[in-house]
C-alpha cells in the first residue's frame, strides 16, 4: 500500500491536491458565497475550482493506488540514467537566470549557452564559439536596438553605457 | 459600385513604391517578431508605433497593418517548429503544427498555416469590405451574458467528453482557472491569490508565461530525456515539387477553410471574444466534421488549416468594432486606435463619412499587406525548415535561451521569468504523468472573460441566474456548447449501437 | 542606489522655488547614461497607456531627449505592481512613471508598503475631465430626468464603470451621495469598454470621460447630462456643469509623472525641464484640445503638495462609499 502510495504518478496527484487546498486556503481572504443581488463574491470562482480540483485529483490518487495494489506497473518514473540530464539542464537554467539580475543578460546567457553546447552537448568548439559570441549579439540588436526592450544588466550596466550612445 | 470605386482609390494609394517598401518591411519585421515567442502583434505595434509619427498617416497604417499581418503569420512558425505558440491565438495551431513537424512534415504544416492564414485574411477582407457597417451594429448587440455564452462555446468546441482521462482533463482545466484567477478582482477591486506576497503576482499570471513554460522548457526537459532513447524530430526538407504537391493537398481543405474564415471573422469582430476563441472554434468544429476525427492532435493538416484560418480572419474582424464604433477588440487593436487618435483621426461611426480616404486606404492596404505576407512567408519556409536541421543540441540551447529572453521582454519582469522555469519543471512531470497540458494552457486564456462576463451579467441582472438563458443570442450559444460536449459521448454512443446492429 | 542618505534629505529640504529659478543651469548638469523606463501604471491598449505613448512619440520626434524613453506596462493589481517598482527602485534616476489616479487610491487599498510622499514629483502634464452620460433611446435629457429614471428603477438602474475602487465608481459614489440615489454598479474593464455597452444598451449610464464617448455622441447614440467640472468645455459645447446646475460636484483624472524617491536636485531638475517642454510643444496641446484635457503644468512641491491634497479627498470618497455599502 506505502509503496503504491510513494510511486510517483500518485505523488503528482497528491501534490495536486496539496496545490489545490492551498488555492482555497488564499480563495478564502476574499468573500466565496452567492450574493442574492451580485453573484458570486471574489473568491467564490478560485474556491470552487479549486474544491474541484481536489475531488479531481483525489480520483487520480485512488485510482492510481487501486490499480498499483491490483497489479503493480514494473516500469519506473524515471527511468534509470535519464533524470541526470533533466536534472542537469532544470540547475543550469536555475543558475542562469539567478545570474541574469546580478552580472546581467550578456554575461548569464553566453555562460549557459558554452555549458550547454560545449560541455552538455559535446559540440565541437567550431560550432560552440560563433553560438556563443554570435548569439548575445542578435539579441542586443533584436532586442535592445530594433525593439527598444532593455534586457537585464546588473552589475555590468555601465559598459553598456558607450554603445547606448552609440546605437540610440 | 460606389465601394469599388473607393477601393480603387485606396489602393492608388497602397501601390505607391514607397508604400510598396513599407509593406515588404513591416511583413518581415512582424514574422520575425511573431515568430518569436513570447513576442505577438501587440509588441511589434506597440514598439513601432511612436516610429510612425514619423511618416504620413496613410504609410504609417500601412506599415502597421504590414506588421500586423506578419505577426500573425508568425505565430504559427514557432507553433509548429518549436511547439510554442508565439501567442494565444497560435495555441491550435501546436495541437497538430507540432507533431506534423516531428514527423518530417514542417514544410508542408508551414505551407498549410501561410495558405491558410491568406485564405483567411482574404475572404475575411473581403467581408470586410462589403459588410463593415451593418456588422458593426451587430457587435453591440453582446453584452455579458453573451460574451460568457460565446466562451463557454469556444471551450466546449475543445473540450468535449471523451478523449483524454476525464479525472485529469478536469484537474488540468480547474488549474488552468484557478490560475487565471491570480492578480486583482476587476469587480471587487480586490486583489486575490498573490502567493508569498510577491508583487509580481499582482499582475496576474500571463498565458505567455505558462505556455513558454509548459511548451518551451518542458518540451525541451522532456526531448533531453527522450533524446537518449529516439530522435525526436525527422529532419524535413523543402523542394519545389513538395511544396506543389502541399498545394494539392491544400485545396481538398477548401471547406475547413471556408468555415474557419467565416467563423473567424465573425468571432475576430465581437470585442470581448477575439482570435482565440475563434481559432479554437475553429479547430474543434474541423474535428467534429472530419471523417477522421482520430487523425487530429497527430499531425492532420486540417488541424493546421482550421486554426490559422481562423485567427487572421479574426485579426481582420477585430479592426471592425475598432473602425466604425471605436472600440478595440484585442489589445493590438487598442494601440492602432491609439495611433489613430494621434494621427487626428477619430475612429468610430463618423469615420467612415469624414475620412473615407483613409478608411479606404487602409482596407485596401490589408489586400496587398496580406498577399506580400503570404509571398514573404512561403519563401522564407525552406530558412525556417533549416532551423530544424540544427544538431539537436544546437536546437535546444537556443530555444532555451528564446525562453528566457522572450518570457522577459513583454513586460520586462523577471519574476516571469522565474514563472516559466516552474512551470516548466511542473509541466514536465505532469506530461509524464499523462495530463493533457492543452486544456490547463485553454483555461488560463479563456478563464478571465469567462468569470468576468459571468459575474457582470449577474450584477447587471441583479443576481438572476435566468439572464444567460432568456437572452435569445447567449440561450443559442449555450445550447450549442451543450451539444459540442455532449457530442463526443453521443457519436459513441452512435457508434456502439452501430456496431451492435453490425454484429 | 548612488545616493547616500543626507543628500536625500537635502532634497527633502530644497524649496522648489529655488529649484525652478536654478533649472536652465541645472539641467545641463545630469544626463540619462541609459535609456529611460517609462513605467505605465496600467495594461497595454488603455487611454493611460496611449497617452504615455504619445508622449515618448513626442519626445522623439522633436528630440527632446538624447537618449529614448521606452515605456514598460506595469498594470497589475491597479498600478500596485508599478508603484511597488519604483519603490524597489529607489535612487535610479533612470525610470521614470506616468500615473492616474489609482496613484492616490492604490496604495491604501493593497498593502504594498508605498507611500507616494516618499517619490520625487515630476511634472503634472494633464487633467482629464469625467461627464455623465446616457443612452439616446432612454429619452433623458436633463439631469431631473435622469434621477428621477434612476430613483424610479429603485436601485436597479445599471451604471458602467471601469473597476471598483477606480475613478468611475468613485465619481458613481459622489453622484449618490449627492442625490441620494443606488445604482448597481457593473465594473467592465476598460473605458472603451464602458462606452461601448452603453451604445449597446447593456447598461444605463456611464460616467466616461469626454474623449472616450466623444464620438459616439456625434453620431448621436449617447447623450451627456452634465459635467464635472467647475467650467463649461469648449469641445462640448451645450453641456452644462454639475456647479452650473447647484450641485457641488467636480472630479478630475491627472495624468502626472512621478520618479523614484532619492534622485537628486538636478536628476528632477533634468526631467521637470523635459516634461515642461514637451507639455509646450504644438503637437501635445493640439492634442489635449481635441481630447477635452485640460493642460495645466504643475511642477516640484506644488504638484507634491497637490498629490497629498488629491490623496485625502480620496480617502474622505473611498470612506463614503464603504459608509453605504
Amino acid at each position: 500500500m506505502l509503496k503504491a502510495v510513494l510511486k510517483a504518478e500518485s505523488l503528482i496527484a497528491l501534490g495536486l491536491m496539496g496545490l489545490s487546498v492551498y488555492f482555497m486556503w488564499h480563495a478564502v481572504e476574499l468573500p466565496t458565497t452567492w450574493d442574492g443581488r451580485r453573484g458570486p463574491g471574489g473568491g467564490a470562482f478560485p474556491f470552487w475550482l479549486s474544491a474541484i480540483m481536489l475531488a479531481a485529483s483525489t480520483g487520480v490518487l485512488v485510482r492510481t493506488v487501486l490499480a498499483e495494489v491490483r497489479l503493480p506497473d514494473p516500469r519506473p518514473f524515471f527511468e534509470p540514467g535519464m533524470i541526470g540530464p533533466v536534472v542537469a539542464v532544470t540547475l543550469a537554467l536555475t543558475i542562469t537566470i539567478a545570474l541574469m539580475s546580478v552580472v546581467g543578460t550578456y554575461v548569464a546567457v553566453p555562460l549557459f549557452m558554452l555549458w550547454y553546447l560545449r560541455f552538455f552537448g559535446r559540440n565541437s568548439w567550431r560550432v560552440t564559439v560563433p553560438l556563443v559570441v554570435g548569439t548575445p549579439i542578435v539579441l542586443f540588436f533584436f532586442f535592445e536596438v530594433a525593439l527598444l526592450i532593455l534586457l537585464p544588466k546588473g552589475i555590468t550596466e555601465p559598459l553598456f553605457f558607450p554603445l547606448y550612445a552609440i546605437f540610440f | 459600385m460606389e465601394v469599388l470605386s473607393l477601393l480603387g482609390q485606396g489602393f492608388a494609394t497602397s501601390l505607391l513604391p514607397l508604400n510598396i517598401g513599407i509593406v515588404i518591411v513591416g511583413v518581415t519585421l512582424g514574422l520575425f517578431i511573431g515568430a518569436m515567442p513570447g513576442l505577438g502583434s501587440v509588441n511589434g505595434v506597440a514598439i513601432v508605433l511612436p516610429l510612425t509619427f514619423i511618416v504620413p498617416p496613410a504609410s504609417a497604417i500601412i506599415f502597421l497593418a504590414a506588421l500586423y499581418y506578419g505577426a500573425m503569420y508568425g505565430g504559427a512558425i514557432s507553433s509548429i517548429l518549436l511547439g510554442i505558440p508565439g501567442s494565444s491565438t497560435a495555441v491550435a495551431t501546436t495541437f497538430d503544427g507540432r507533431p506534423m513537424a516531428q514527423q518530417g512534415r514542417a514544410g508542408l504544416a508551414l505551407i498549410a498555416a501561410a495558405v491558410a492564414s491568406f485564405v483567411g485574411g482574404t475572404i475575411s477582407v473581403v467581408l470586410f469590405t462589403v459588410f463593415a457597417m451593418p456588422l458593426a451594429e451587430l457587435a453591440l448587440k453582446f453584452g455579458p451574458a453573451e460574451n460568457f455564452a460565446l466562451v463557454l462555446l469556444a471551450f466546449t468546441t475543445f473540450v468535449g467528453l471523451g478523449g483524454d482521462d476525464a479525472f485529469k482533463t478536469v484537474a488540468m482545466i480547474c488549474l488552468g482557472l484557478v490560475l487565471s484567477t491570480v492578480g486583482l478582482d476587476l469587480i471587487s477591486g480586490q486583489p486575490r491569490l498573490i502567493f508569498f506576497d510577491m508583487p509580481g503576482f499582482y499582475a496576474g499570471i500571463s498565458f505567455l508565461v505558462l505556455a513558454i513554460g509548459v511548451y518551451g522548457i518542458g518540451e525541451v526537459l522532456w526531448t533531453v530525456e527522450r533524446s537518449k532513447v529516439e530522435p525526436t524530430v525527422t529532419p524535413a526538407k523543402v523542394t519545389w515539387a513538395e511544396m506543389r504537391a502541399g498545394f494539392a493537398v491544400l485545396s481538398r481543405t477548401w471547406k475547413t477553410m471556408g468555415v474557419g474564415s467565416v467563423m473567424g471573422f465573425f468571432v475576430g469582430m465581437l470585442p470581448a471574444a477575439g482570435a482565440t476563441p475563434a481559432s479554437l472554434m475553429a479547430y474543434g468544429i474541423a474535428k467534429s466534421t472530419s471523417r477522421e476525427p482520430d487523425s487530429f492532435g497527430k499531425g492532420n493538416v486540417e488541424g493546421v488549416v482550421a486554426p490559422e484560418t481562423a485567427n487572421n480572419a479574426a485579426s481582420t474582424g477585430s479592426l471592425l468594432p475598432m473602425l466604425s464604433l471605436g472600440i478595440p477588440g484585442s489589445p493590438t487593436t487598442a494601440l492602432l486606435l491609439g495611433g489613430m487618435v494621434m494621427w487626428g483621426l477619430t475612429p468610430g461611426p463618423m469615420l467612415f463619412v469624414e475620412q473615407a480616404d483613409f478608411v479606404w486606404g487602409l482596407i485596401s492596404s490589408l489586400y496587398t499587406a496580406n498577399l506580400a505576407a503570404v509571398l514573404i512567408n512561403l519563401a522564407l519556409i525552406p530558412v525556417f525548415v533549416w532551423a530544424l536541421r540544427m544538431p539537436f543540441t544546437v536546437l535546444c540551447t537556443l530555444v532555451l535561451v528564446l525562453c528566457i529572453v522572450g518570457g522577459f521582454a513583454p513586460d520586462q519582469r523577471m519574476h516571469d521569468v522565474w514563472l516559466i522555469l516552474a512551470f516548466g519543471v511542473v509541466g514536465y512531470l505532469l506530461r509524464k504523468a499523462d495530463y493533457p497540458l492543452a486544456p490547463l494552457v485553454l483555461a488560463l486564456v479563456l478563464g478571465p472573460v469567462m468569470e468576468r462576463s459571468f459575474r457582470q451579467a449577474l450584477i447587471s441582472a441583479q443576481g438572476d441566474v435566468t439572464t444567460f438563458v432568456t437572452r435569445p443570442l447567449s440561450a443559442t450559444f449555450i445550447g450549442l456548447a451543450l451539444l459540442f460536449f455532449m457530442l463526443p459521448l453521443l457519436s459513441r454512443l452512435w457508434a456502439r449501437r452501430g456496431g451492435s446492429r453490425a454484429a | 542606489m548612488l545616493t547616500s542618505l543626507p543628500r536625500r534629505v537635502a532634497i527633502g529640504l530644497a524649496a522648489t522655488a529655488a529649484l525652478a529659478a536654478a533649472m536652465p543651469a541645472q539641467a545641463q548638469d545630469w544626463q540619462p547614461s541609459r535609456p529611460v523606463e517609462m513605467v505605465i501604471m496600467a495594461g497595454q491598449g488603455g487611454g493611460a497607456d496611449r497617452l504615455a505613448r504619445l508622449f515618448q512619440s513626442i519626445i522623439q520626434q522633436e528630440g527632446l531627449a538624447r537618449l529614448p524613453f521606452m515605456p514598460v506596462n506595469k498594470g497589475g493589481g491597479s498600478g500596485a505592481e508599478a508603484l511597488r517598482y519604483l519603490k524597489d527602485n529607489e535612487g535610479n534616476p533612470h525610470i521614470i512613471m506616468a500615473t492616474l489616479n489609482s496613484y492616490f487610491t492604490t496604495p491604501d487599498q493593497t498593502d504594498i508598503g508605498v507611500d507616494i510622499e516618499e517619490f520625487t514629483p515630476l511634472a503634472r502634464m494633464a487633467v482629464d475631465t469625467f461627464a455623465l452620460w446616457v443612452n439616446v433611446d432612454s429619452g433623458i435629457e436633463t439631469l431631473e430626468d435622469y434621477v428621477e429614471a434612476v430613483r424610479a428603477a429603485d436601485g436597479s438602474w445599471r451604471m458602467g464603470g471601469t473597476g471598483s475602487g477606480q475613478e468611475d465608481s468613485l465619481v458613481t459614489a459622489l453622484l449618490e451621495a449627492e442625490f441620494d440615489i443606488t445604482h448597481t454598479y457593473v465594473p467592465m474593464g476598460g473605458g472603451g469598454d464602458v462606452a461601448t455597452a452603453l451604445v449597446g444598451g447593456h447598461i444605463d449610464a456611464t460616467v466616461n470621460n469626454p474623449s472616450e464617448a466623444m464620438s459616439f455622441w456625434q453620431a448621436g447614440r449617447v447623450r451627456p447630462i452634465a459635467l464635472l467640472t467647475d467650467e463649461r468645455l469648449e469641445s462640448m459645447p451645450g453641456v452644462p456643469t454639475f456647479i452650473e446646475l447647484g450641485y457641488d460636484l467636480e472630479y478630475y483624472m491627472q495624468r502626472s509623472f512621478v520618479a523614484p524617491g532619492g534622485l537628486s536636485e538636478a536628476q528632477q531638475a533634468y526631467y521637470v525641464d523635459l516634461l515642461e517642454r514637451l507639455s509646450q510643444s504644438e503637437t501635445w496641446q493640439s492634442y489635449a484640445a481635441e481630447q477635452a484635457l485640460l493642460t495645466d503644468f504643475l511642477s516640484g512641491d506644488e504638484l507634491q503638495a497637490y498629490f497629498v491634497e488629491q490623496r485625502e479627498l480620496h480617502r474622505q470618497i473611498l470612506a463614503s462609499l464603504e459608509d453605504q455599502s
